[in-house]
């Protein structure tokens, strides 16, 4: 299945080989640097590139590419679902995934990939039996091992391997046992000009972290299951549970995972917590254009409106903007046009608002382009489309272990307002 | 010596200083720049005896492979350390020696007893491992030795090493293709293994070693259905591939008559302007079709196997896995009927919230799938809008799926928000964007204008790109309905003098040029402009300035004639020699000279022809000859290794292939004696309270829909018959879901089957029905009515009436013989009920039974095997002995063969009816003594022969055994009529050991290799000890001779019988009685050596229990262990 993978930084570098089968001439990346400079933006190089032997897929994640090759017939979305399981793991156990953290843990990153992939199959994939095969580098034992010489390869053998739940380790131990939900939703919607919702969905995630003794089985009921109208599980979900009675019957992998990703179900209308009052004007002939947002709260149940962050790509005509934000700070990159505005907490009292000139290209003719906002924001302590956990229960261990749910709103990627 | 040893150290001091520099500052180079020299210090690290230098060596060896720098000087320091103690050290030596072998094969044979050694070791994971590196060393002349080492793993007794063995197939074979042919005999075995470990990376060593031997998985097809959803996701996604082709070859086109109503009104695509040949191609086709369709008027009945496969891949569309979601989708749209393929949209608009790689790739198979299934899509319309934020080319996929999706409802939505694009910043979107309004107008008459005349506005726009671009478009629709249009072409004419883009100018000319007729008096003066111009024009626009010369000349010769003349000059001395050559050529063509031959005088019509319009297609349209979700797919390309989806067959081919399992299944010679007469009572019980239960358990793992199915799945992995039952089991709570019209369905086909059959057999006509449980309740029942009428014939004692009601429920057959028992059982029956359920398969195990029995019956076939068993043991329930043992009676009343477990004889395959060629012969371990040889197994072997023609001289020849084993061969069956069944018992010495007996089987015309590989538990033969008895025994098996484990009894198996009853499944023991209840004990000695054998089962609380086998035997202790720890605690 795959052949070799190599990591490509944004100069074009490759930092990085590993081949599972013979070797490939690197090559068989000049194909992938074609096609990058082809593409203007770096996330517009074509996930799937064939050349006369092999077939390159790559996937873009932290600025690094990594590039499969394979040689035959196998199908995309199983490479490319591979390589960001690639780069999770990655993230997971060096913090972050940055060429730099990869350069420093050579010898780490090329033992983890020893571990996944088996002649291009891959093998061990779940974090928990990776950590047990190789222990994540952390200062202490980094510097434990320089001075007695010990290494970060498990003594253990990977046993997990072997065991019907491969998610879990054994023999885990905790003095203090500790369960923490996150209901986690998104809000991705697009907003015309009028302030009308052309499309706009929910969609949330329940991250975990378990930290229990031994081989708990948890159960989680909601009190609304039934907003829930397309879900994805972890693998440790009984599904057939689900189906019956809608509750998550599990037991949990150890440490942070991803239990559920929902998606409510669109019947619901979708409110929008926070509004948009805009008024953006070029004039024909004045190098001067005006610019006045005000930023509002809507339905928020009386939660607050955190972290707002307001990022537009304004029209290549303006040369410079010269605003004045009630609140918050803003930045303007003239080179990329991109104006942002980091807003903070609305205050309903008060509504941060950002007003301003906007100075033109003199002579050029007033942009037929418009605008669209993106914003960014957060709200504690609450889950938008009103879902809540029930109860969450415990069996098969004895101990009572502290259990806490927190719930959270925040916009999605794709929360955009248009201004045209 | 002492001043290397210095320098070691030093050398080691200073480069533990100097890693971390290197570390940081990668791009140096520094340590390349004295290449030499440094590899040097390596090696005399590597050489030290300090694990810490020889740890640091490696690091910054991988690290220098990790960069692609040569690091193959190093090799004979390097391979030396490969049976280094330090575990990092040995991996990382792995990892260069897996990098480095190829090119240096002779050193790398150096390290090759390593991985020998490591083999034989008694830890499974160091087994595996070392396997994994020994099959990754592509060196050609090992490929002996993995081939051994594959074979052996392949029967290990551990699943990982088995997972392990199975990586290992597709290693060999990239090495030495000719191995071929024995892999394929491994990949065969190891496709039968019935662990969630091994599927997947099996059948993904299938596709890469023998993708074309669909045959071999036949057999295993439902096995791996019920697996599927327990096999980790990275085999899910091939085994399902791999399934969806499978499907294809062997069920039916599930939309076989809605695509013939598809046709049938397929105007609509002949409605724009194909090729004739082709409307005519369609025509003739769906003649064809109807025809076929008349001839068939046959109903589609989907194959219960088929269903099996849809039911048990839903709910892996919930994966969180975007591959095993795509995989899911793709087996739906190729094989799901057409109402059921809508549930995989949702989930494929799910994973457009992915990553964009992901998305990018779903979007390509959404874009072929809404060519063919726009309905599925469009409720999720909305989710395909178009983010500011989306790369390009996930923006361009989105646009071609609302392209595919428009219709007159959607249409003007889809045009709001298409207009909103076109103010986007991206260009090369709004590019897109014009050419998506341009198809959507070709494709849906009513907005033909309004498309037309947005278009047209955006002629007017300030973006030359967004303007040209809307040339092109624009003249595409013109070309429809030209007349209606002239105000636009005149419109268009007039941009000629702005407009830059060259292909935007060629698309103006060429109007103009084609309908000069409708602008006549504008055509000349654009010619005009152009002819002075022409010298600076791209090639492109000049050919279509001689173009239009051309035509006008044609038409309007009067004004144009010298305009003509001129630009035809100036093309002659241009410095292009198309242009050249064009000029030439229409000179020749349109001003007739006496040259000039017999073409000028068609010059008009040659120019002048009536044009099709171009047709405006998705370039997804037929993408689906590709399966979806495969490479070849996404680049529209066949790429190596891809296997081309199959069409559906004509006919279906015989769906009993998958069968062989049916008749593998457990059962007992003891029941069928029994199931005549009277139904022994455990069973009864066990059907009872499964019926309780079914609603509060929940299986674990599995999440397949019908209520049995997945227990059913858990039970394959737990007893060794295989999956057939839990495939003919989890369709039996299928048919309940079904809809009514297939059950209606079903049973036509069965009376076509009757009418087709009636001549033949009946019983043969029963073995070929697949799955007799999936019959409709209705005709089940008939089936029970007439068991029972047979059953009442035979016997003397029946009595009550049918209770209709009870018969109403699927497990009616039981409940009747209940009615039909004697008062006497009733009573038992009182006594047993108290007890927990047995396991489950033993309900299977009778309802087989029925099958077994109503078949007999009808062929008034005597049962052949002889009733080995005394009929009095048949009424001695296990839980009755346990209760006889209470009461202490003395071995003297209970003899041993009455003691004799009521267990379960498996019953293997020796030969399938399909390799047999219409021989089939099954063996089971009779578990008696062997009379011509105490020292030998009797294994009782049943051949069938279900072939047309008789089978002669059935004997055994070329017998081949490891050294000690003996066989007794079997009497030769001189003759074997057509339809016949016949028994034999052979003997075999296995010297108490699992090895298996290889031999041929003869008839008179061919030979076949089969073999018999005992489990442990047959090695033996009961004994009947006294509790003192036995505990003398057991303190003198002391210390090695103990084997201990620890395990958590099954939920189904925490009481007394149940445990017995497991215990004497797996191994050829009987009990010993004892005075506590919380012990089981049993004793038997092994054939050949007579060796003890004595196991003890102590349960303790919450099914926690203690398992203890004591026996002279190591090996023989080891794996009797294994095999009964997994029967208890599954």
């Amino acid at each position: 299945m795959i052949h070799s993978l190599f990591l490509v930084n944004a100069s074009g570098d490759i930092f990085l080989e590993k081949h599972w089968k013979s070797v490939v001439s690197r090559s068989v990346c000049d194909y992938f640097f074609e096609a990058q400079e082809r593409a203007t933006e770096p996330e517009n190089v074509p996930p799937v590139i064939p050349t006369p032997h092999h077939y390159l897929i790559s996937v873009l994640r932290h600025r690094i590419y990594f590039v499969a090759v394979i040689q035959s017939e196998v199908p995309p979305l199983f490479v490319i679902e591979f390589l960001h399981r690639v780069v999770d793991t990655f993230q997971d156990y060096f913090g972050v995934c940055t060429e730099a953290a990869i350069k420093d843990n050579v010898v780490v990153v090329y033992e983890l990939l020893e571990e996944m992939l088996d002649n291009g199959f891959p093998l061990a994939t779940e974090s928990n039996i990776l950590k047990e095969l190789i222990k994540p580098p952390t200062i202490l034992r980094t510097m434990v091992n320089t001075i007695t010489g010990s290494t970060n390869v498990g003594e253990q053998l990977p046993t997990g391997q072997l065991s019907v739940v491969p998610w879990r380790r054994t023999g885990v131990k905790y003095t203090n046992n500790e369960a923490y939900f996150d209901v986690v939703e998104e809000i991705d919607a697009i907003i015309d000009k009028s302030g009308s919702t052309i499309t706009a969905e929910i969609q949330g995630v329940i991250d975990a972290c378990v930290k229990l003794t031994g081989m708990p089985d948890l159960t989680l009921s909601f009190m609304n299951p039934r907003l829930l109208d397309d879900v994805s599980f972890h693998p440790c979900v009984r599904f057939k549970r689900w189906e019956a009675e809608r509750i998550l019957s599990f037991i949990p992998p150890d440490g942070n995972f991803r239990l559920l990703s929902y998606h409510v179900s669109s019947q619901n209308l979708v409110a929008i917590p926070v509004y948009v009052k805009h008024n953006i004007t070029f004039r024909e002939g004045s190098s001067q254009g005006r610019f006045d947002l005000t930023l509002g709260p809507k339905q928020t149940m009386g939660k607050a409106v955190e972290s707002v962050l307001v990022s537009s790509q304004l029209p290549r005509g303006v040369l410079n903007a010269n605003l004045n934000p009630s609140q918050g700070t803003y930045t303007f990159d003239p080179v990329t046009k991109l104006l942002s505005w980091d807003v903070g907490k609305i205050n309903p009292q008060k509504l941060p608002s950002l007003k301003g000139t906007m100075s033109l290209q003199a002579g050029a003719s007033k942009p037929d382009e418009n605008p669209t906002i993106n914003i960014q924001f957060k709200i504690q302590q609450m889950a938008i489309s009103g879902l809540k956990v029930n109860r969450l229960d415990m069996y098969g261990e004895k101990y009572k272990p502290f259990k806490g749910i927190k719930y959270m709103t925040k916009a999605g990627n794709l929360c955009q307002f248009r201004l045209h | 010596m002492s001043a290397s040893s210095a320098f070691n150290d030093e050398k080691g001091g200073s480069s533990s200083v100097g890693e971390p520099e290197y570390g940081h500052d990668p791009a140096s180079g520094g340590i390349f720049s004295s290449d030499y020299k440094r590899h040097d210090d390596l090696k005399e690290m590597l050489d030290s005896n300090k694990d810490s230098l020889k740890l640091e060596a490696m690091k910054r060896i991988v690290a220098m492979i990790a960069r692609g720098k040569n690091a193959s000087d190093l090799f004979p320091a390097v391979v030396k350390n490969v049976a280094c103690k330090n575990i990092e050290v040995k991996k990382l030596v792995y990892v260069y020696l897996v990098r480095y072998a190829e090119e240096q094969q002779d050193l790398a044979l150096l390290s090759i007893s390593t991985f020998q050694r490591g083999l034989k070791d008694p830890n499974q994971l160091i087994r595996a491992s070392a396997l994994r590196v020994l099959s990754s060393i592509r060196v050609t002349i090992i490929v002996p030795i993995m081939m051994l080492a594959i074979k052996e793993a392949a029967s290990d007794m551990s699943p990982y090493v088995r997972k392990t063995a199975a990586h290992a197939i597709p290693k060999l074979y990239s090495l030495d293709p000719e191995q071929k042919d024995q892999l394929i005999e491994v990949i065969e075995k190891l496709l039968a293994d019935k662990t969630t470990l091994v599927a997947g990376s099996v059948v993904m060593a299938f596709e890469e070693v023998c993708p074309e031997r669909i045959d071999l998985i036949h057999k295993n097809y439902r096995k791996l259905c019920n697996l599927l959803i327990d096999v980790e996701e990275w085999g899910q996604v091939v085994i399902i591939n791999m399934l969806t082709r499978y499907a294809r070859t062997q069920f039916l086109n599930p939309n076989i008559n809605e695509s013939l109503l598809e046709e049938g009104g397929g105007g609509e695509k002949t409605f724009y302007g194909s090729d004739e040949d082709e409307d005519e191609d369609e025509e003739e086709k769906e003649k064809k079709a109807e025809v076929a369709a008349m001839a068939k008027r046959k109903p589609y009945v989907m194959d219960p196997d088929h269903r099996l496969l849809l039911r048990n891949t839903k709910p892996l569309l919930q994966s969180r896995n975007a591959a095993v979601v795509m995989a899911v989708a793709q087996l739906y749209f190729h094989l799901a009927p057409k109402a059921e393929v809508g549930v995989i949209a949702k989930a494929l608009v799910r994973l457009l919230r992915s990553h964009s790689e992901v998305q990018y790739v779903v979007l390509q198979n959404v874009a072929t799938m809404t060519i063919k299934r726009r309905g599925m899509f469009e409720p999720y319309l909305k989710s395909f809008y178009i983010r500011s934020t989306d790369p390009t080319q996930i923006k361009v996929l989105k646009l071609e799926v609302l392209t595919n999706l428009a219709n007159e409802t959607n249409i003007s939505t889809i045009l709001r928000e298409f207009q909103t694009y076109i103010k986007s910043m991206d260009k090369d979107f709004v590019a897109a964007t014009i050419q998506a309004i341009g198809r959507c107008a070709t494709n849906i008459g009513e907005v033909r204008d309004t498309c037309l005349n947005g278009l047209v506005q955006l002629l007017s726009n300030r973006d030359e790109l967004v303007v040209a671009e809307s040339v092109v478009v624009i003249k595409k629709l013109l070309q429809m309905q030209p007349e209606k249009h002239s105000d636009i072409i005149k419109h268009m004419a007039k941009l000629t003098d702005n407009i830059q883009v060259p292909m935007a100018r060629a698309s103006i000319l060429w109007l103009i040029g084609e309908y000069c007729e409708h602008v006549p008096k504008i055509a000349p003066d654009v010619l005009r402009k152009m002819a002075k111009s022409f010298t600076n024009e791209e090639d492109i626009v000049k050919l279509q300035i001689i173009n239009l010369a051309a035509k006008l000349y044609l038409t309007n010769s009067k004004q144009t004639k010298l305009l003509t003349q001129y630009v035809l000059n100036l093309a002659k001395y241009d410095q292009n020699y198309d242009i050249r050559d064009r000029a030439r050529f229409i000179r020749q063509l349109i001003v007739p000279t006496e040259k000039s031959g017999a073409l000028s005088k068609y010059a008009k019509k040659l120019f002048l022809a009536l044009k099709p319009a171009p047709v405006l297609e998705s370039p997804f349209k037929d993408r689906d000859h590709f399966q979806l979700g495969s490479l070849s797919h996404l680049l529209n390309a066949k790429a190596g290794g891809y296997q081309e989806l199959p069409d559906w067959p004509e006919a279906a081919p015989d769906p009993s292939v998958r069968n062989v399992e049916v008749k593998e299944s457990v059962f007992t010679l003891l029941e069928r004696v029994t199931t005549l007469t009277s139904v022994p009572e455990w069973t009864k019980c066990s059907s009872r309270e499964k019926r309780k239960e079914k609603k509060v358990e929940k299986p674990f793992y599995s999440d397949s829909e019908g209520e049995s199915g997945p227990t059913e799945s858990a039970d394959s992995e737990s007893d060794s018959a295989s999956g057939s039952e839990s495939g003919s089991g989890s369709e039996e709570s299928g048919s309940g879901s079904e809809s009514e019209e297939s059950e209606e369905g079903s049973e036509s086909e069965e009376e076509e089957e009757e009418e087709e059959e009636k001549d033949k057999k009946k019983k043969k006509k029963e073995l070929k029905k697949p799955v007799p449980e999936t019959e409709s309740e209705q005709s089940s029942e008939e089936e029970d009515r007439k068991i029972k009428r047979k059953s009442k014939q035979r016997k003397s004692d029946s009595e009550s009436e049918s209770d209709e009601d009870e018969e109403s429920e699927s497990e009616s057959s039981q409940s009747e013989s209940e009615d039909s028992e004697s008062e006497i059982e009733v009573k038992k029956k009182k006594k047993t009920a108290e007890m927990k359920p047995p396991s489950k398969p033993v309900k299977k195990e009778t309802k087989k039974e029925k099958k077994e029995m109503s078949l007999l019956d009808l062929d008034d076939f005597e049962p052949a095997p002889s009733p080995q068993v005394t009929p009095v043991n048949t009424f001695l329930s296990n839980s009755l002995v346990t209760d006889l043992e209470g009461l202490s009676l003395s071995d003297s009343v209970l003899s041993p063969a009455t003691i004799a477990p009521s267990s379960v004889l498996k019953n293997y395959e020796l030969l399938h009816r399909i390799t047999g060629e219409g021989l089939s012969v099954e063996y089971c371990f009779s578990r008696q003594p062997f009379s011509p040889d105490a020292n030998m197994v009797a294994v009782q072997m049943q051949f069938t022969n279900s072939a047309t023609s008789d089978t002669k001289n059935l004997h055994m020849e070329d017998v081949k055994l490891q050294s000690g084993m003996r066989v007794k061969e079997f009497p030769e069956i001189e003759l074997l009529s057509a339809g016949e069944t016949a028994m034999a018992v052979m003997g075999i010495d296995f010297c108490d050991s699992t090895q298996a007996a290889n031999f041929q089987l003869c008839t008179h015309t061919r030979k076949f290799f089969v073999s018999i590989q005992p489990p442990v538990g047959e090695l033996m033969r009961p004994i009947f000890l006294t509790e003192n008895e036995f505990k003398k025994e057991q303190g003198q098996l002391m210390g090695m001779n103990e084997i201990t484990e620890k395990l958590t009894l099954d939920a189904k198996c925490r009481n007394e019988h149940a445990i017995v009853q497991r215990v004497t499944t797996a191994a050829n023991l009987s009990r010993v009685p004892c005075g506590s209840d919380k012990e089981c004990r049993f004793a038997g000695r092994t054939v050949t050596s007579s060796s003890l054998v004595l196991v003890t089962v102590a349960t303790k609380e919450e099914g926690a229990a203690q398992l203890t086998v004591n026996c002279e035997k190591m090996v023989i202790g080891t794996m009797l262990v294994k095999d009964i720890l997994l029967a208890l605690t599954q």
